[in-house]
């Protein structure tokens, strides 16, 4: 088995409303210090065989069209 | 006969129904169309209507966006197949990569819904020829996730290549770049707009008729070219 991690994150750019709010309420409960908070999405996909150059090009498509939207979102990709 | 209108509905649609009420009311022939349809039965246009296809889990219209008739619409639309798409059907045509940008939570984190006053940029779409460029609208607004989003290069372009198809007037419920409600494609027959013309189609449902021209436009197109 292998192991596909993606992570995906909102382009610094792109306006994270939900960031803010999560940040608005972290200061509500009395957190202190928090400048800035971003919100993203965690994948951990299980993968029949194994690990290699192979799944790893096919993990990249797999994020760029559908895990992660690039016109707004950065990913990272890794195979173990 | 009158042309034949696809309406698709993915798992989670909600607006189907008064999709082809408005294709039926400005004077064609509604067809039901499935998201997991390997083909288009033939229709001469396509509605993408409004709800939460596959629960908007991922992104809005993400999933929706790899459905098995998207296969098919996306190549029919390359070739010049119209499509409107709206609401969630034009987040839809974004995660397809048949419109530019994407849209993403409304900057104000409220859901939106409320008669809407807009402007019609362009009337050179097919889905718009029925209005006057500069002429304002009211329809229906009703969404958590409608605010357009895409690099300024692509906004420019946009404007510049008159594909902004509507924009907001009195507020903009979402906060998108510059106003925009609507886009088009290049040759100005996919459209995404974002509030709900098929909402304003009878004065005892709507706030008046001003979505009806969006239907009756793309029935002249089809119409014409027969």
């Amino acid at each position: 088995m292998a192991r596909v991690v993606v992570d995906v994150m909102l382009k610094p750019e792109v306006l994270d409303p939900q960031g803010q709010a999560v940040g608005h309420a972290l200061a509500r409960m009395g957190a202190e210090g928090v400048t800035s908070v971003r919100q993203g999405k965690h994948f951990e996909i299980e993968v029949a065989g194994q690990a290699g150059p192979e799944l790893a090009a096919a993990a990249q498509r797999w994020a760029a069209e559908l895990l992660a939207n690039p016109v707004i979102e950065d990913f990272t990709v890794s195979v173990e | 006969m009158s042309a034949r209108v696809g309406v698709v509905t993915f798992p989670g649609s909600l607006d189907d129904a008064d999709a082809r009420r408005a294709v039926g009311l400005a004077g064609g022939q509604a067809v039901t169309l499935w998201h997991k349809d390997a083909d288009l039965l033939g229709v001469d246009a396509v509605v993408l209507p409004g709800g939460f296809s596959y629960g908007d889990y991922l992104r809005a219209g993400a999933i929706a966006g790899h459905a098995p008739v998207m296969g098919p619409l996306v190549a029919a639309a390359r070739e010049g197949l119209p499509v409107l798409g709206i609401c969630n059907g034009f987040q839809v045509l974004c995660e397809a990569g048949l419109l530019p940008g994407v849209l993403t939570r409304n900057a104000g984190l409220r859901f939106v819904c409320r008669p809407q006053a807009l402007v019609i940029e362009s009337s050179a779409t097919v889905w718009t020829s029925r209005y006057r460029g500069g002429q304002r609208v009211v329809v229906p607004v009703k969404n958590g996730e409608g605010r357009y989003v895409a690099d300024e290069a692509t906004l420019d372009a946009l404007e510049a290549e008159g594909r902004v198809v509507a924009r907001y007037a009195d507020g903009d419920p979402s906060g998108s770049s510059r106003s925009i409600a609507g886009v088009a494609s290049a040759d100005g027959r996919v459209v995404g707009l974002m509030p709900h013309p098929e909402h304003a189609v009878d004065a005892l449902t709507g706030p008046g008729t001003d979505g009806l021209g969006f239907f009756a436009s793309v029935l002249d197109a089809l119409v014409g070219a027969r």
